[in-house]
Parts: C-alpha cells; sequence; structure tokens
C-alpha cells in the first residue's frame, strides 16, 4: 500500500483548475470533469484505496497493532531463534514458519481489505416504493406520515423471521444483515465489527477471518513451542535458563507474546469453528436468536443444513458471493433532483479520500450527457450530443447499453486489476476489481444504478458525527453468559463485549470486538475493546433492552442514529 | 398493442413513466430469490406467464450460481490452500454465472420487454435487491 495515499477533501480548499461548469459545446472535458467513481460518492464510513480497489473501516482500529505485533514477534523468530534451532534440529522450521507467516499476513490484509458484505443503499425510487407498499394495507388516507412500519415477517425453514427496516439505507434488511454503525452500511451476514482487523466481518471476508486466525493460532502456538525448545536447548548447554536468555533476549519478548495470544487466538478459533459448524453468526450467538432461549422447542437455526460438514464446508468453501457496491465502476450522470454540493476533484487525486460527511457529490449535468459507458470506457468522454437523454436513469440502469456504444474487447473488464500487482497488500477478490469501470466490455459488470449518489439520501451525508469508539471492557457477567452458551469456549482469556441497543427504530447495532489478548494488550490499557456507539440514546428512546456493558455509551456517538431521527421527522413533516 | 418499440427507440424517446419492484423473497432463506408474484402495474403491458417465465429463469441462475457442490467446493478448498490469491487470476463462478444473467436480460429487453415499453434492470446494479422494471410512456415513436 506504499504507492496509495489519501487525503481528505476540504471543499472549499480545493483548487479548481477549470471554471466550475462545463459549457456543453466542450467536446472534451478536462481531467476534472473526469467521471467519478463510485466509491468516492460511497455514502458509507468506509475509506478507499488505489482508487477504489481497497476498502476499509473508517476507523482502522488496532490494525497497524495487530500487523506490527505480528511482524516483528516473526521477525525476532527468523533472526533470533532460526539459526539455533535449524542448527540443532531441522531446517523444516523456518520453512513452516514462513508458510504460516505468509498465510497470516495475506489472510489478515484480505480480511481488512475486502468488501465484507455491504448493502448498498436504496435509490429513491426504490425507497419510495417501499413506503408506498407499507402505506397502501395501511391505507392512512390522512396527510400524516406515518413511518413504515419497522418490521416485517417472514417464514424460513418453517422459522419466523423478522425483517427488519433499516432508516439509514432505507430498505429491509435481509435476514442475517446487520448495519454497522462503525462503518455506517448495512453488511450481509454480518458476524462482528473487528478493531484488529479493522473491518467489518461479514459475508464475504468471513472465510479470510477463519483462515486469519486459524493460521494465526497456528503460528503462535509454533513460535512459541519453537522458542521454548529453543530456550531449552540453550539452558541445558550453557549455564541455566538465565543465561540462555541472557544471550537471546528476543526470546523472551516473543514468549511472553505468543504465551498471550496463544490462549486467546487459540480460544477465538474454537470459538469460531463451533459458529461455522452450526452456521451462525457471532452475532446471532450473541443475541441468541436461535438458542431457544425461551424454552420453546421450536427456535432452532433456519439456516443450518443440520449437518457439520455440509455447514462447514457451505460458510467456508462455498461460491464467493460478488461485491455489491461496485466501488470502481462510474457514477451514473443523471441529474437526480436530490443532487447537492457539487465538488470537483482533481483528477490526478485519484487515491482522494471522500468521507460522506464532507461531500455530496452531485453528477454532471444532464447537458453534458454522454453515456457513461461510452465515457467510462475511454479516457476521452465525449458527449454525444445526438443521443438525447431520458430523463430517468434509464441509462444508468439498463445493463443493455452496451449495446450502443461500440463496445471494446470484452476481456477489458478483467484488464485492471491485472497491473496492479505492485502496491502490495493484497489481493483483493478479484470480483471486485472485475467490476471495473469499463462498462461496455463486459455488460455483467456495467453496473451504473444510481445507489451511489441518490441512495445515500439525506443519510448518507448528514449528519456525520463521531461514531464514537466506545471503549467498553466487559462486564464479569458477559463473560460468564458467554462462556455458558459457547460449547467449545476455551479461556478466560478471550472475552467478548458487545454493547446492544434496542430503540424503537428497530436498528440492531451490533459491534462485537474480539480480543486477541498478546502481551502488548495489558499496554493498552482501558482502550481493549472498541465497540460501537449506537446512541440511540441520543436521538430517540433511551436503550431498552440488553445493555450489558457495564461502561455507559457515548451519546454523542452514533451520527447514523441521530441522522435517522432527523429523517424521520422530516418525512413526518410531509 | 399498438406501437412497437425497439431498444433504441426507448432509450433515446421514450421517457419512463413509472418503475415497478420485484422484491426479494427469502422464504428459502438467504439465497438470491425474487418473488414471482405478478405486479398488478403490468397486468396492462405484459402476460403474467411470460413474467414469471423470466423471473423463474432468474432465480434458477442465480441458484446455480450459488449452488454448492462439488465444483463450488473444489473451487473453496483450492482458494483456501492458496491463501485466496487465486482470486486475483481466477474468475469465480459466481461471477461466470453473472455473465450469463446479463446476457440472459438482456436477451429478453430486446425480445420481449422493449417491444412492450418495459425494461429489466439487472438486479446486480441493484445490490441483488430488487429487479427493477421502468415502465415507459406509451406513445408513438414514428416510423424506425
Amino acid at each position: 500500500m506504499k504507492n496509495c495515499e489519501y487525503q481528505q477533501i476540504d471543499p472549499q480548499a480545493l483548487p479548481t483548475p477549470t471554471p466550475t461548469p462545463t459549457p456543453p459545446s466542450r467536446p472534451c472535458p478536462e481531467k476534472t470533469k473526469k467521471q467519478q467513481r463510485k466509491w468516492e460518492v460511497f455514502p458509507g464510513k468506509n475509506r478507499f484505496y488505489c482508487d477504489g480497489r481497497i476498502i476499509v473501516a473508517r476507523q482502522s482500529g488496532v490494525l497497524p497493532l495487530t500487523l506490527g505485533l505480528i511482524l516483528v514477534t516473526s521477525g525476532l523468530f527468523f533472526i533470533f531463534d532460526c539459526p539455533f534451532l535449524v542448527k540443532h534440529l531441522t531446517c523444516g522450521i523456518p520453512v513452516i514458519g514462513g508458510v504460516l507467516f505468509v498465510f497470516v499476513v495475506i489472510s489478515l490484509l484480505q480480511t481488512s481489505f475486502t468488501d465484507p458484505g455491504i448493502l448498498p443503499r436504496a435509490t429513491p425510487e426504490e425507497a419510495a416504493d417501499i413506503e408506498k407498499q407499507i402505506d397502501n394495507p395501511a391505507s392512512s388516507s390522512s396527510s400524516s406520515y406515518r413511518p413504515p412500519p419497522r418490521t416485517k415477517e417472514i417464514v424460513i425453514n418453517q422459522q419466523v423471521v423478522k425483517l427488519k427496516y433499516c432508516f439509514t439505507c432505507k430498505i429491509f434488511r435481509p435476514p442475517r444483515t446487520s448495519h454497522c454503525s462503525l462503518c455506517d452500511n448495512c453488511v450481509e451476514r454480518f458476524d462482528h465489527h473487528c478493531p484488529w482487523v479493522g473491518n467489518c466481518v461479514g459475508k464475504r471476508n468471513y472465510r479470510f477471518f477463519y483462515c486469519f486466525i486459524v493460521s494465526l493460532s497456528f503460528l503462535t502456538a509454533f513460535i512459541f513451542g519453537c522458542v521454548t525448545t529453543h530456550l531449552a536447548l540453550r539452558s541445558q548447554d550453557g549455564n541455566g535458563l538465565v543465561y540462555a536468555l541472557q544471550e537471546s533476549p528476543a526470546s523472551a519478548l516473543e514468549l511472553v507474546v505468543c504465551f498471550f495470544s496463544v490462549w486467546s487466538i487459540l480460544g477465538l478459533s474454537g470459538f469460531h469453528t463451533y459458529l461455522v459448524a452450526s452456521n451462525l453468526t457471532t452475532n446471532e450467538d450473541i443475541k441468541g436468536s436461535w438458542s431457544g432461549k425461551s424454552g420453546s422447542e421450536d427456535t432452532g437455526n433456519p439456516y443450518s443444513y443440520n449437518s457439520m460438514l455440509t455447514n462447514c464446508c457451505a460458510v467456508l468453501c462455498g461460491p464467493m458471493p460478488p461485491s455489491l457496491i461496485d466501488r470502481r465502476g462510474y457514477v451514473p450522470e443523471d441529474a437526480l433532483p436530490s443532487a447537492t454540493v457539487e465538488i470537483q476533484l482533481p483528477a490526478a487525486k485519484t487515491e482522494v479520500n471522500v468521507t460522506v460527511q464532507t461531500s455530496k457529490v452531485l453528477l454532471e449535468p444532464a447537458s453534458r450527457s454522454p453515456l457513461p459507458s461510452a465515457s467510462s470506457s475511454s479516457s476521452s468522454p465525449s458527449s454525444r450530443p445526438q443521443e438525447k437523454k431520458p430523463p430517468g436513469s434509464l441509462k444508468a440502469k439498463s445493463s443493455l447499453k452496451a449495446k450502443s456504444p461500440p463496445k471494446p474487447p470484452a476481456p477489458a473488464g478483467k484488464d485492471s486489476p491485472r497491473p496492479r500487482t505492485s502496491s502490495a497488500p493484497a489481493p483483493l477478490a478479484a470480483p471486485e476489481d472485475v467490476s471495473a469501470a469499463m462498462g461496455p466490455p463486459d455488460p455483467a459488470r456495467s453496473r451504473q444504478g444510481s445507489t451511489g449518489a441518490g441512495g445515500g439520501g439525506g443519510g448518507g451525508g448528514n449528519g456525520g458525527g463521531s461514531n464514537g469508539g466506545i471503549v467498553n471492557t466487559s462486564s464479569p457477567a458477559d463473560k460468564r453468559r458467554h462462556h455458558h452458551r459457547s460449547a467449545k469456549r476455551t479461556h478466560s482469556g478471550h472475552s467478548h463485549s458487545h454493547n446492544h441497543n434496542h430503540n424503537h427504530n428497530h436498528n440492531h447495532n451490533h459491534s462485537h470486538a474480539h480480543k486477541p489478548a498478546n502481551g502488548a494488550a495489558p499496554a493498552l490499557g482501558a482502550p481493549q475493546q472498541a465497540t460501537l456507539a449506537p446512541a440511540s440514546s441520543s436521538a430517540t428512546s433511551t436503550p431498552t433492552g440488553r445493555k450489558r456493558s457495564s461502561s455507559s455509551s457515548n451519546g454523542t456517538g452514533g451520527g447514523s442514529h441521530r441522522r435517522e431521527h432527523r429523517e424521520a421527522k422530516l418525512i413526518s413533516q410531509h | 398493442m399498438a406501437e412497437t418499440h425497439s431498444l433504441q427507440d426507448l432509450r433515446q424517446q421514450a421517457a419512463i413513466a413509472s418503475k415497478v419492484f420485484v422484491q426479494r423473497d427469502y422464504t428459502s432463506g438467504t439465497i438470491c430469490k425474487f418473488q414471482t408474484k405478478f405486479p398488478s402495474e403490468l397486468e396492462t403491458r405484459i402476460d403474467k406467464q411470460q413474467f414469471e417465465e423470466t423471473i423463474q429463469t432468474l432465480n434458477n441462475l442465480y441458484a446455480e450460481a450459488e449452488k454448492l457442490g462439488g465444483k463450488s467446493y473444489l473451487e473453496g478448498c483450492l482458494a483456501c490452500l492458496t491463501a485466496y490469491t487465486i482470486f486475483l487470476c481466477m474468475e469465480t463462478h459466481y461471477e461466470k454465472v453473472l455473465k450469463k444473467i446479463a446476457k440472459y436480460i438482456q436477451e429478453q429487453n430486446e425480445k420481449v420487454y422493449a417491444p412492450l415499453g418495459l425494461l429489466l434492470t439487472d438486479p446486480i446494479e441493484r445490490g441483488l435487491r430488487v429487479v427493477e422494471i421502468s415502465i415507459y410512456e406509451d406513445r408513438s415513436i414514428g416510423s424506425r
């Protein structure tokens, strides 16, 4: 990631090389008029690097710490312990260590930089349609607007499942989807938001996360074992353990780090193995959605295949779903009625960080109306004046627009990921990259719906506000409850804390921080587990339900809830 | 049906009168499946059978994409062994099916829907939430 930087845009400070409006007669727009990619107008609280190829949560959490610990500990291991062990034991040791290290780093980076399964927000038409559908049966004829009922019940596998309406994203959330307030996105099959990884863990990156913690447990156990062997051998040769430690002080550090890590990471791996085998998410496990706490026999996990092996295969080896947010696609040219501020982004700044609080980007005026696909396929989008643009967002929406412009060769769509070999961190799942902006060549990927710009609606841009890394130490009650529930939990060193607020907006926000306590953890002190700040308390009602955390939630956090409340107020004024 | 429209006509000259959204059907779980219920707004425009057939084919295609079987397991295991780096090189099975779906929708639009003044939007452009059907104003286009 060395090549990529991001910069916060200050709209006032932006240098505009060209005057603001583009005269329609200009055939070839300046670089500043370059079409924006969808990641630049993404309404969630994510950050993007490398022109949208890499996505991380707004706060990187302690990802640098995680990475640093892994690199330092492994580095010390290879430098100080391996030579001795190779001499005395076998040269397979650095090989195994190297393989494990590579696995750990790659899966960590993939977990951090992959889209976890973010659901794009509803377009304004969709949102209106949903509200209309809900109002109709209610037959409200009066002028007072009733907000859409917040839940919908469906039956899955003879289980009644409630679908909740997300006020931020303006959709009814699919089953197992949850809205993460730290990232301000609805994430499919939401597991938890992991600060150690700096990203949500959801449908698309759960397997990377699982691979990461499993390989990390092997790595820490391996290093721990090797260092112990090293010290044991040295103290046999020499004059005891103290002498051995003096000779190889790095080993002491590794020992401490690994000792503390191995228990928590192993515990975490065990917990997630249990979750995988039962096809549960951390979110569901914590809420006890299917544990039958009501005592009835009817509640069981409707998503489970009732076979551990099938569950494991389905979760870990199932087909890799594509990214739904199409980060690198181009924003379509529609002028939406809800469009607001226009910001000129100098084209040179391709790795610009657009956090939505600061900017809401207007799509180019309709007068300059090249086909989005045509413009995306070449560097110089020329407007096609002969093509009259329908008022609707038809062009954006139809995948058929591939027909009209000349079709560049099909594989062009895949070109974009290829050259990107240099900037290190690995790989983003190719699916996102295939959806590159080359609209026409790849009709399947020319997704240019106006979700980015329009769909954010009032919700995305405005509320801003700090989402608050709330620092919670898990209360003993949490730990006990969690241990009680989980069959495979091994250690008390493994603590979970989560803050669950249930307000009348029915907006469930869950953040579940795993704390693999390692040697540095005590140094971290209080900020052990960052959880979300739902801040529903600020907006609407006091949080009811299960608020188990001992520390109080920060009332100022949670822009999303404030936003929802504001929207509800606005709506009620109609 | 007085006028028949071609796709070009629609895009260039017609105005969208309204949009119909076909929502997801979650009764079988989280797999991607759309409701086959026939929306009332389309009653005057298209044959119910045709519509249901389109949606059903889409559902089948998505089911194929998400199918758990030998092939997908193999792909998953191979990916796991290579630390998921093969996703950089290989197109996943899901993506291949998505291309098929895009082609199918394009075909349906050309053959069936555009002449009736309708347009299907690929669900992937809407985050696999809805099938959006745009209804165009019924006006005569002229000779074309």
